[in-house]
């Protein structure tokens, strides 16, 4: 099991591709058809020179009159009118299939980014989550829509203005090839560099970022403690690191680039050269010379094009291995083989038979736990920060696995059950209470299967928040803003609170807020949170003895073990941690 | 940037253009002036290799081919020549390059760092009313937009200069041929506009489905925990699928404007060499020119396709460049500082003694005026302990942040000492006060950096002896002791993260590694559990008079009592004021606030 999502995929750029295109079909669609435009608008490419070739040839070196010449011209004209036609339909439908392509990447990355393991998703940056869904794509986007069509046109091309050349003259040919020779053999190790250099200014980057972001999200603590130059110098560092590693990309870039240059330049002189020896042996007309000197032009033109598209490449290589290592990161807690069974509905039992977990290369958290939970039974797990009660949670809403011994759901092990079903069942409250941007029936109705606006008014009548909502400006219709940043966080738990009893669950786990919130609120969580719970198998978090106490059972946990299990009253009784902790409770609300 | 000029940019949509433009290259004068005589000799040299090419054609080639003796010897020298020209081309192509991404690497960077100064020159009210993610937004993605546009500048200025060799060459030859040739050019600036125009509102409708996009995924991961404990995967796929298809469109949009306007710019050069050769073959026979010059004119059309279309990246960077430079104007010109006054506070033993005389604080909106303080009145003194209680919105963390000097005040003063807050300078404010709140920030550092706050090789950091200190009055020491690599543990997104107490508690010893004279606690140790509350509290009032003075934000009433005094605030305004259980005799509000949790929990025993 790996807790890490992969930076990046390990594949080969061949490999990248193949599976690229497997994950988006939709870039390879119609492609045929593409291609077959493309080599028409590729073949027009070579009108012009064919139609300089002819003119120097017949009208101005030859004798043909205008008559020939207006022919040649016009027809021409006519082919490049053609080109230019296929050519746009060439880019109409490598856009539109390569935008089709990038959307189905997005979402698969997307959906598989929530189907990772709840400890996945937890060790990474939420913005580099994020990126692997924007801008990295967006990073392909460039190839697939541009690079893609000039790469396929140029490659064309030059094939294309080889059979040419050939037919003009197969030695300068030979000639034009064997000067390309030293070009191709320095593209792949200085790619490799120039890759090498990209990384470093995505990396910077993400570095110069983060620095920035400090000066924002911390405003307040750099300025409580008057750190400001202490922030710009970190900030100034980043930014200087990036700006260096930008140079350093853009100086390979140049070098590679420039070496193009100087080739496709140099050839001309080595063609000039080696095509008049050949004509004063005979072998060449000067007319077919100087046609050939511009099919040379048509060789190189591509050929430049083709290395800048290379690079760009390498580029798009990064991104994708990167949304492929999302989507290629196994997804550990799933639907078992054959989808899972379902199971009835009512009031459930949990059971932990002989159950132990660790994280990946970590210690055992949990040794051993045996525990049944029988049907509307209220449950209050207590212990120490780092005890692993939040771990006993994430076991029983199975958003991790045991590594040993099972959990039991109404007798069933919840591996061998369907999510759907699971989800259904068993709902988790998280401490903080997280909204959506939007009004505060959406966020209650959300995760709701069918449910209706009278659903919403009877669900906070019967928690006895109808009071609340009429405080509120525009009742079910307020918009809660931004993570709910309009409201309160105690609001925001009563919000958590309505959702989770619309979403009528069997088990609820909950995960007592620790913040202290003003005492009107705390009152009115405390209401809600019993009649949520009426009739329903709970199991709560406890950071409060007062919830242990109201509790039908207590389970006391104590490094990773279970030491304690009875109802507050007996154990209040027995000398242990319990008593011990409910004297200190005692001594401090008196 | 010089402070007499505003960073926005005056004029109309050209002007403002040419400015940015102009702003940018004359802030890194070195680097442009090399960028743009290497781009510049580029495009002459372009020109040259043409002109080369047609005067060896016509003096070597074509003679040399026809038995000429002297020009078949005249033939190395050609190609020496031409091989001359593609060298001095190539090494012109290099500093173009090299020099107009150091230019772009370098404005980007002037950007960042002028944005990042006013970030923290600028008062906490200027960050509280711009939210976060714009502010990020514009340090990262306005600066690129902004500055996208200094790439293809250089190149465009050395196309301008091969336009005018090409134009004074071809003129040189041939006047019919020049202007045939030349007629490519407003053409190409046509086409140019009508794809800007068409362009410009399809890629601004693309861009802001790409910030949707990217809004709606950060948001749905943010809320991974829910999706998940609810099973609503398949909801917030169709959400973000959605969004995703409407970004889809938007691009195709875009994509078909550019896929006619390509092969329209790309195949305007060839219908120019045809027209050329038509006049070429006409001008030949009547003998007005060579077969070398309609050649090198056509081989010259030929050349120019590629480069003339970087008018066209220039044309379309600038409206976003235009856009993300204004944004980040917003930032730059934004007014207000910081009230830092030049005074000292001199450092006494003992906690300071505070003074608060009518102290008011109002806030405008579209909806008018709310008064956040009024004519509050507050006295503090030397190392007491004192509890500000009141319910939500009563104003607590407002007067927390005058302590501190986060609010300005509209009316009233505070005096720290007998000495104006407004004239203390910042140094000795941020030596003696220190405020923690209750959204706790960590760094993404060591622990040891995020409680000194100070680099490690800074002499006047705290030694690894106070910190600890610190951290035991905190009662997070164990904690940290537990992390690997203890004070070196590295925390925040990229280290060990910590729950929501135990970032609360570094928070604390963040505060009390200075040893303030004056600590504000803005509910700050809201998650902490409470016996750890009040042993934290106990620790903090036993150093007496010789203690910091202490001013406390709690709701926690266990923790209220322990204070020697406790202020009751409601509305703004201070409604009684003396020990917790004085007010609970006198003052039914605050009776009603403390009992809350009493009530509860016998309601819920019963």
């Amino acid at each position: 099991m790996s807790v890490r999502l992969d930076a990046t995929s390990s594949l080969s750029g061949r490999e990248v591709l193949r599976r690229g295109l497997q994950v988006s079909p939709e870039l390879v669609q119609g492609v045929w058809i593409t291609l077959l435009l493309a080599v028409l608008a590729a073949g027009g490419r070579v009108v012009v020179p064919m139609a300089v070739q002819q003119t120097v040839d017949t009208v101005v070196l030859g004798d043909a009159g205008a008559g020939r010449l207006g022919l040649l011209l016009g027809g021409a004209a006519v082919a490049l009118v053609i080109t230019g036609i296929c050519s746009a339909l060439v880019n109409v439908r490598l856009f539109r299939s390569s935008e089709a392509g990038l959307a189905r990447l997005r979402v698969t990355a997307f959906r598989h980014v929530h189907d990772l393991s709840a400890l996945t998703q937890g060790t990474e940056r939420r913005g580099s989550l994020v990126s692997r869904v924007t801008s990295d794509v967006d990073t392909i986007s460039l190839f697939v829509q541009w690079g893609g069509i000039m790469l396929l046109v140029s490659v064309l091309q030059i094939v294309a203005a080889t059979v040419l050349m050939a037919a003009w003259s197969w030695q300068l040919t030979l000639v034009v090839w064997a000067t390309f020779v030293p070009l191709v053999l320095i593209l792949r190790p200085a790619q490799l560099r120039v890759s090498a250099a990209y990384a470093r200014v995505r990396q910077s980057m993400g570095a110069m970022l983060g620095a920035i972001s400090e000066a924002v999200v911390g405003a307040e603590t750099v300025r409580a403690y008057g750190v400001e130059q202490r922030t710009q110098r970190r900030i100034d560092g980043a930014i200087h690191d990036w700006r260096q590693a930008q140079v350093t990309a853009q100086n390979r870039v140049a070098t590679v680039f420039s070496s193009g240059v100087l080739v496709a330049n140099g050839v001309l002189a080595v063609v000039v050269v080696v095509g008049t020896l050949l004509g004063i042996g005979g072998g060449l007309s000067a007319g077919r010379l100087l046609a050939f000197l511009f099919l040379v032009q048509l060789f190189t033109g591509p050929v430049q094009m083709a290395t800048e598209i290379l690079n760009e490449l390498q580029n798009a290589l990064a991104g994708w291995r990167r949304v492929l290592g999302v989507i290629d990161t196994p997804v550990e807690i799933a639907d078992p083989d054959g989808g899972g069974r379902g199971t009835a509905r009512g009031a459930a039992r949990v059971e932990l038979d002989g159950v132990e977990f660790a994280y990946p290369d970590g210690p055992t958290v949990l040794h051993d736990v045996h525990l049944d939970v029988p049907a509307t039974t209220k449950v209050a797990v207590v212990g120490a920060t780092g005890s692993g009660k939040t771990t006993l949670a994430k076991l029983v809403t199975r958003l991790v696995d045991p590594a040993a011994g099972r959990v039991l759901l109404d007798g069933a092990d919840l591996r061998d059950l369907s999510l759907a079903a699971l989800r259904e069942r068993v709902v988790l409250v998280p401490q903080e209470g997280f909204l959506f941007d939007g009004t505060l029936a959406d966020n209650v109705a959300y995760g709701a299967r069918g449910a209706d606006p009278g659903d919403l008014g009877r669900v906070f009548d019967e928690l006895g928040l109808t009071d609340w909502l009429a405080t509120l400006p525009d009742g079910l219709g307020t918009e809660v803003g931004q993570r709910g940043e309009r409201l309160s966080a105690g609001e925001r738990q009563l919000v958590a609170l309505a959702r989770a009893h619309l979403a009528g669950a069997d088990l609820l786990v909950l995960d007592e807020a620790t913040s202290a919130v003003d005492p009107a609120t705390e009152v009115r969580i405390a209401r809600a949170m019993s009649e949520l719970t009426a009739g329903r198998t709970t199991i709560t978090i406890a950071h409060r003895l007062s919830t242990a106490e109201a509790a039908d059972l207590v389970v006391v946990v104590d490094a990773g073990r279970v030491v304690q299990v009875g109802p507050h009253a007996e154990l209040v009784a027995q000398a242990g941690p319990y008593a011990a902790m409910h004297d200190a409770w005692l001594a401090q609300t008196s | 940037m010089s402070t007499d000029r505003r960073h926005t940019l005056p004029g109309g949509p050209v002007r403002r253009g040419f400015l940015l433009i102009w702003r940018g290259m004359a802030a890194h004068p070195r680097t442009y002036v090399v960028a743009v005589l290497t781009s510049g000799l580029f495009g002459a040299l372009t020109v040259g290799v043409s002109q080369v090419l047609g005067r060896v054609t016509d003096s070597v080639v074509v003679p040399a081919i026809g038995g000429d003796a002297e020009a078949r010897d005249a033939l190395w020298l050609a190609g020496l020549a031409l091989l001359g020209v593609a060298v001095t081309l190539a090494l012109a192509v290099a500093g173009r390059r090299i020099y107009a991404g150091r230019g772009y690497a370098d404005i980007g960077a002037d950007h960042r760092r002028g944005v990042t100064r006013q970030y923290l020159r600028l008062p906490m009210s200027w960050h509280r009313a711009h939210p976060t993610g714009q502010l990020l937004a514009n340090a990262s993605s306005d600066v690129e937009a902004a500055t996208g546009v200094f790439n293809p500048v250089p190149f465009a200025i050395g196309v301008v200069v091969m336009i005018v060799v090409a134009a004074v060459a071809l003129f040189s030859t041939d006047v019919w041929l020049a202007v045939t040739a030349l007629t490519v050019l407003p053409l190409a600036v046509v086409a140019n506009l009508v794809f800007q125009r068409r362009m410009s509102p399809a890629v601004t409708r693309a861009q802001q489905l790409r910030a949707e996009v990217s809004d709606v995924a950060h948001e749905s991961f943010e809320a991974a925990l829910l999706v998940k404990s609810l099973g609503t995967e398949d909801v917030e796929e169709r959400r973000f699928a959605q969004a995703t298809d409407r970004l889809r469109a938007a691009n195709v949009r875009v994509g078909v404007v550019r896929a006619f306007f390509d092969p329209v710019i790309e195949l305007l050069p060839s219908a120019g060499t045809l027209a050329v050769l038509a006049v070429g073959a006409a001008r030949l026979r009547a003998g007005a020119i060579e077969t070398g010059d309609v050649v090198g004119a056509a081989y010259l059309l030929a050349l120019m396709a590629v480069p003339v279309r970087a008018f066209g990246w220039v044309l379309g960077e600038l409206p976003r460049a235009l856009v993300g430079h204004d944004r980040i104007s917003r930032v730059m010109d934004a007014e207000g500082d910081r009230a830092g006054g030049t005074g000292h506070l001199p450092r006494a033993t003992g906690g300071l003694h505070v003074r608060a005389r009518g102290l008011g604080v109002a806030v405008h909106d579209s909806s008018g005026r709310h008064d956040l303080l009024r004519r509050v009145d507050l006295e503090l003194e030397p190392g007491r302990v004192v509890a500000l209680v009141g319910s939500t919105g009563s104003g607590k963390t407002t007067l927390c942040g005058v302590l501190a000097r986060l609010h300005d005040v509209d009316s009233g003063e505070v005096l720290l000492d007998g000495v104006p807050i407004g004239d203390v300078r910042d140094e000795d404010l941020t030596a003696q006060v220190a405020l923690v709140a209750q959204q706790t920030f960590i760094f993404e550092d060591s622990v040891r950096s995020n409680v000194t706050l100070a680099d490690v090789d800074d002499p006047a950091a705290p030694d690894d002896d106070a910190v600890w200190a610190a951290l035991r009055l905190a009662k997070v020491d164990d904690v940290v002791h537990a992390l690997p690599g203890g004070l070196d543990a590295m925390l925040g997104e990229r280290g060990a993260n910590l729950s929501g107490g135990q970032r609360q508690r570094l928070a604390l010893a963040r505060a009390l590694v200075r040893r303030p004279r004056l600590l504000v606690l803005d509910d700050a140790t809201s998650a902490v559990d409470p016996q750890v509350e009040r042993a934290i509290l106990r620790g903090l009032a036993a150093g007496g008079a010789d203690g910091p003075t202490v001013l406390l934000v709690a709701y926690r009433m266990s923790s209220v009592a322990l204070a020697h005094e406790v202020v009751h605030l409601e509305n703004g305004s201070v409604v009684d004021r003396g020990t917790h259980t004085e007010l609970l005799a006198r003052d039914p509000r605050y009776l009603e606030l403390a009992t809350a949790y009493e009530t509860e929990r016998e309601r819920r025993s019963a």
